[in-house]
């Protein structure tokens, strides 16, 4: 802050207050009255008069004792243009101190948890506590508040892992968060409509749903050539974790399992995203984060 | 002086209230015009593209910043939940601002980059589709509008007339970067723009 401006809101501030003392001071006529007295203002309306008493004390001394509390507050805290002010407060560092304060509280305790590995974590009921509270904050806009999911966000509860359940995948998943990419109409990008819907029948024959077989049958052979869905699926159809490519033979469906919903998976693609936390979480937190979903599908 | 005279004499009352209430805004906002800390901005801000700025009009329009705050104070309590409070510096081109008064949704000031895109379309479709407990209004008619982008070119002008630093580029361009775009792309474009600028988000 410059100089000018430093000066500038200094006079104004001070000017105010001292302008104020002299209107008290200068209005105060009537308050040489000790007693209450029978002098009316002088005006008359519709025959109302008005006494010219003082103003109570009490009332007056609030006046006066706004003012001492400006200046003192002046004094201590930074109001006056550059000046910081003797307790040397900013809204900065009293943020830093709020800061430091639940970091000495609970630092040790983070540090403590974050020591031990993620399938004893799991096991523990303060750290599993703490855990649902981060993924209530971070993770169940998406997941869920019980973190089952909805169509397009997995459910965490099942067991069925697109990327993988282990600990370090956990961890991974949450730190740079997966993309996933499911392209439109097969690799190749060049399944009619026809086509698309027998791949659909066979891929929902897979997790044992009615299909006509006809459809299916034809659809298998999509599947595996045509189509090269295998690529990413597997030859068995389970699915490829390291590309976070889903088993299609477990009835566990992502965008749902009507015919109408795969058929448009498959025509339009998909390109889940889980977004990465790295940046707004601390490893710590990461760290609980991942042992609160590890210990949802490994109950004990 | 004597109250009868400032009483009796209205052009006089009318000059002295003026001045008593413009002694505030003098002390605390003139001098904020003039402070590099409020005027310049934070290193790394970009303007908005045009598909953002209609989206930050999408937003306007539908009211967002009416339930939704941009503005994270510096209080732990929100940092813990909403990422790095917000600096001045971040805000040096927004006209107008749309910091918010009342969270009935949470703060939206680092929202970008925290969900995905699908995430965001499947929430603004129907909030309870994603969120069984939200009590936000659904917006399924930004899934069928498109935007037409008349306007666009005219409001990046007015924009660089403020100070906004947009190219001759950038506004020549303005038309056919949103022509035919949905409503519903622009507004998660802006969404995930939001206050991505500082890198450390703690």
């Amino acid at each position: 802050m410059s100089t000018f401006w430093s000066m500038w809101i200094s006079v104004i501030a001070l000017g105010s207050i001292f302008g104020l003392c002299w209107l008290l001071h200068a209005t105060r006529k009537s308050q040489t009255n000790t007693t209450e007295t029978t002098e009316t203002t002088g005006h008359s309306y519709d025959g109302i008069q008005e006494y010219d008493n003082p103003l109570p004390r009490w009332w007056l001394y609030l006046f006066w004792g706004t003012i001492v509390f400006a200046l003192i507050y002046l004094v201590l805290y930074p109001g006056l243009g550059k000046f910081q002010g003797l307790l040397g407060w900013s809204s900065a560092n009293q943020y830093e101190r709020e800061v430091e304060v639940a970091n000495s509280t609970y630092g040790p305790l983070y540090a403590e948890l974050a020591a031990k590995p993620i399938e004893e974590l799991a096991t523990d009921p303060k750290a599993i506590k703490m855990g649902q509270r981060l993924f209530a904050t971070e993770c169940s806009v998406c997941h869920g508040s019980a973190a089952t999911g909805s169509l397009g966000f997995p459910d965490l509860t099942d067991d069925d892992w697109l990327y993988g359940g282990d600990p370090d995948t956990l961890k991974t998943t949450i730190t740079v968060g997966r993309r996933a990419m499911m392209p439109a109409r097969g690799m190749m990008g060049n399944l009619t409509d026809a086509e698309i819907t027998q791949v659909a029948a066979f891929t929902r024959s897979l997790s044992g749903l009615s299909v006509d077989p006809a459809a299916a049958e034809a659809g298998k052979e999509i599947f595996y050539g045509k189509g090269s869905c295998t690529t990413c699926h597997g030859q068995d159809a389970k699915g490829i974790q390291a590309m976070g490519a889903p088993n299609l033979t477990d009835n566990v469906w992502l965008y749902g399992n009507s015919q109408q919903q795969v058929e448009f998976t498959i025509r339009n693609g998909r390109s889940g995203e889980m977004p990465a936390f790295g940046e707004t979480l601390s490893p710590e937190k990461i760290h609980l984060l991942a042992a609160y979903v590890y210990s949802l599908s490994n109950k004990q | 002086m004597n109250h009868e005279k400032v009483e009796k004499n209205l052009g006089l009352m009318v000059v002295l209230i003026v001045f008593a209430i413009s002694l505030g805004g003098l002390a605390e906002i003139v001098p904020l015009f003039f402070q590099d800390e409020t005027t310049q901005p934070v290193d790394g801000l970009k303007p908005y593209t045009a598909l953002e700025l209609e989206g930050r009009d999408i937003y306007i329009r539908e009211g967002c910043h009416v339930c939704h705050t941009q503005m994270i104070r510096p209080f732990r309590a929100e940092t813990e939940r909403y990422g790095r409070y917000s600096v001045a510096g971040e805000f040096v081109w927004e006209y107008p601002f749309l910091w918010g008064s009342k969270r009935t949704g949470p703060d939206l000031a680092r929202v970008g980059g925290r969900y995905s895109d699908d995430w965001h379309r499947a929430h603004l479709y129907n909030p309870r589709n994603v969120v069984p407990e939200s009590i936000m209004p659904s917006y399924p008619w930004l899934f069928e509008r498109e935007l037409s982008g008349k306007y666009t070119a005219t409001k990046m002008s007015r924009l660089k007339t403020l100070g906004v630093p947009y190219t001759d580029e950038d506004i020549a361009g303005a038309k056919d970067a949103v022509q035919g775009k949905r409503e519903i792309d622009a507004l998660v474009a802006y969404l995930q723009s939001l206050g991505t600028v500082l890198k450390d988000k703690r």
